[in-house]
């Protein structure tokens, strides 16, 4: 590894589910410490390129390769992927009825980082702070996962596990979706201190401007129809606030 | 090959399923006759009227015929002719562990019996066939006057008891299997808890059954007397072999007005074992009658922890939970019936199918007509882990009075890949992530549990999960 090597970097990737290709040729790379944001409407194929990162088994990569710290994760199994650094905060989490929410925390946390770091009073101290960070009560430890949580709840755990696992990549898919403006507030805070100053990267998904207000990214990519047909700096979020998408799926068609 | 290689590999993933060479005192022929059970009976010097109440039986279940429901297939396929209905493997029961025959003595040393029972039981039985070979109960209850005894050593020294109760819960007529429990019966648990003594730690009782084609009956009576309290967990696991095994025990409760039993188990039987268990409890007024039932193996079994409500103000649970995996049939469920006012009842039934295995919940709940105000709580849930396995609810419900009050729920689910996958973004492997859904699922019966069993429990799991997606 170089020190120009991105943390994520994807190439002329492909991919699809039952022979239907959603993502057609994607080139994207986040060097070390930086934030970038994925901005397109729904159905463009933002979740889909998120789950591939991640390594969904539904999905086939028909082309390309994608790497973190130029390592190949294709050929990864997500929780290796997981255990290599790769977090995501998913937009639809899922509930999993009976297992308690301190139970999974120190589970995940011990299958990523190590049994080391799950124990003892650092990792209560470090549960501690960061669900005081993200204004949740103890209560919430003995609930079961995303069982019965309301929108937000869901999105604040996402948050919280990704302040207590410390991944070196983290995609945030949606994260700002079904927030209240406090709400975006206090997670963009997670996001900030989770990312900034740590050394690790962060890909945003969004399809608001909203959460980068509060979490500036480095760079924006604009996703239609499964291609990144534009990016640029923060400014190209305001501007896609301003006029929306269609002035850019009109030079995209011209394009094609 | 080595004999250990040997055992290993018919052995599989069931932990439990080594066996040991037989060392028995004596030995039954296969097969059963009016013979074999005079002969049951004469061996342990029995009174008169238990011989003739067992010859009784025996003819019973000669000319009863097989259940409908279950399996009609697979209790038809029992070869009766081909079991051993007695196996003698010690001098008697001891209480010094010392004492009991090194080989049996290894077999619970590694099952853990004699280390739980140093850490956080008051009394352990240990049976291994037909009889105990271990007994013993801690000294300050002992003066408190309960008894906590092997069955055969409860009617010899307490007759009059077991005479009382005996067969009053469940006759022997009851159904083909209590018939044959009380015709072939040796070993189980006799407990009389005295007036007001809260029995705080469990009891123990394990039940192994080492040898082939073993049959094992070992019956068991609960007396709480009024005020008392005992909380009773068993423990079952047995070898694996090519050929069948036959387990038919008859448990019986007795809650004098305002005590509690809890009764739990853990059945973890290899599956060559047919698993045929009645299972009853009465409760008398404002008493409490609670069945903890976990059923992991065997290749059939069924049973029905039931509860009649007979006094005022009485309160029935039925926990359980079924695993069903390749090659068994798990038919389990509950029984409550309410006889009197202001009685309350609460069953949970969980259930899980996977590679082919098949588990049904079957519950009966009636509350009778002069019966006010009762209140009744049924929640069964299923999970199936993939499409070959089977899951089936027969829910029975018989209300006569109409001031009942009365929920019922009961849902089938499957695990999604995105669960899984969930699960596994966040560092966890598919076989991990799937025990993780799975003692999940378990996790309101697993609550119920004494916190080592708890443990014991989920790690069991966790291995059935081992491997299971492809
Ligand atoms: N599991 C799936 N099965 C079939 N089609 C899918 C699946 N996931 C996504 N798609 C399709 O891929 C396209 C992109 O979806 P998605 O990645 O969820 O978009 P976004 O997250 O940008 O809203 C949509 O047309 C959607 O219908
Ligand atoms: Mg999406």
């Amino acid at each position: 590894m170089t020190s120009d090597t991105p943390v994520l970097g994807i190439s002329e990737l492909h991919a699809g589910i039952d022979d239907t290709p959603i993502l057609r040729g994607i080139d994207l790379n986040i060097p070390p410490g930086e934030i970038h944001a994925i901005m397109g409407r729904n159905g463009s194929g933002k979740t889909t390129a998120a789950n591939i990162i991640m390594g969904h088994p539904d999905f086939e990569v028909t082309k390309g390769s994608v790497e973190l710290d130029g390592e190949d994760l294709l050929e990864m199994e997500p929780w290796e992927r997981a255990r290599a650094g790769v977090f995501l905060s998913f937009q639809y989490p899922q509930a999993v009825p009976g297992l308690q929410v301190g139970n999974f925390l120190r589970k995940s946390v011990a299958a990523i980082r190590g049994e080391e770091e799950a124990k003892g009073a650092e990792f209560r101290k470090k549960l501690k702070d960061a669900m005081t960070q993200l204004d949740i009560d103890r209560s919430f430890l003995g609930r079961y996962v995303n069982d019965g949580f309301s929108g937000g709840e869901k999105k604040r755990f996402e948050i919280l596990q990704l302040l207590l696992i410390q991944p070196k990549l983290a995609i945030l898919d949606e994260t700002d979706s079904g927030l209240d403006i406090d709400g975006i507030r206090t997670v963009a805070k997670g996001i900030n201190n989770a990312v900034r100053g740590t050394g690790s990267s962060a890909l945003i998904i969004t399809h608001y401007s909203r959460i980068l207000e509060h979490v500036q990214p480095d760079k924006v990519h604009v996703l239609i129809k499964g291609q990144i047909v534009k990016s640029g700096g923060p400014e190209l979020a305001l501007e896609l606030e301003e006029r929306g998408y269609e002035w850019l799926e009109k030079e995209a068609e011209g394009l094609a | 090959m080595p004999a250990n290689q040997v055992a290993r590999e018919a052995v599989g993933d069931y932990k439990a399923g080594w066996h040991d060479p037989e060392n028995s005192t004596v030995r039954f022929d296969f097969g059963l006759s009016e013979q074999v059970v005079r002969e049951i009976s004469a061996i342990k010097g029995e009174p008169q009227w238990m011989t003739d109440i067992r010859v009784k039986a025996f003819h019973h279940f000669m000319e009863r015929p097989m259940p409908t429901w279950g399996s009609t297939e697979l209790l038809n396929s029992i070869k009766f002719d081909e079991i051993c209905y007695f196996l003698r493997s010690g001098e008697g029961t001891e209480n010094d562990w010392d004492d009991v025959p090194e080989d049996v003595r290894n077999t619970f040393d590694k099952l853990g019996i004699p280390e739980a029972e140093q850490k956080w039981l008051s009394g352990v039985t240990a049976q291994y066939e037909s009889e105990a070979v271990y007994h013993s109960i801690r000294e300050d209850l002992e003066k408190q006057g309960v008894i906590f005894l092997d069955m055969d050593s409860g009617l010899r020294e307490h007759e009059d008891i077991v005479k009382k109760y005996f067969c009053s819960i469940i006759p022997y007529q009851d159904n083909k299997f209590s018939a044959l429990n009380t015709a072939v019966w040796s070993g189980g648990s006799f407990i009389y808890v005295p007036k007001g003594v809260h029995v705080e730690m469990p009891v123990q009782a394990y039940f192994r059954i080492n040898a082939k084609n073993m049959g094992q009956f070992e019956r068991t009576l609960i007396i709480a007397d009024e005020g008392s309290s005992i909380h009773y967990v068993e423990g079952c696991t047995a070898p694996t072999y090519s050929t069948d095994s036959l387990h038919s025990a008859v448990v019986e409760l007795i809650a004098l007005p305002g005590s509690y039993i809890r009764y739990t188990t853990i059945q973890n039987w290899s599956n060559n074992v047919y698993n045929l268990v009645t299972k009853r409890g009465i409760a008398h007024e404002n008493s409490t009658v609670e069945w903890v039932d976990g059923n992991i193996g065997s290749k059939l079994t069924m049973k029905y922890p039931a509860v009649i409500l007979k006094g005022e103000g009485s309160h029935a649970e039925v926990i359980s939970v079924a695993y069903a995996g390749e090659g068994m049939h798990q038919d389990a469920g509950a029984k409550v019936h309410h006889l009197a006012s202001n009685t309350t009842s609460k069953i949970l039934s969980k259930s899980i199918a996977k590679n082919g295995g098949r588990g049904s919940y079957r519950g009966m709940v009636s509350v009778s007509k002069k019966a006010e105000n009762c209140k009744v709580n049924v929640v069964c849930d299923a999970l199936i882990l993939d499409e070959q396995s089977q899951s089936d609810t027969y829910p029975t419900m018989e209300i006569k009075n109409p001031s009942c009050r009365c929920e019922h729920e009961a849902s089938v689910s499957k695990v999604s890949d995105d669960q899984l996958f969930y699960l596994m973004s966040r560092g966890h492997s598919e076989d991990e992530a799937l025990a993780l859904i799975v003692n999940g699922f378990f996790e309101p019966f697993v609550r119920e549990l004494p916190m080592e069993y708890a443990v014991e429990l989920n790690q069991l799991m966790a291995l059935e999960m081992e491997g299971s997606i492809g």
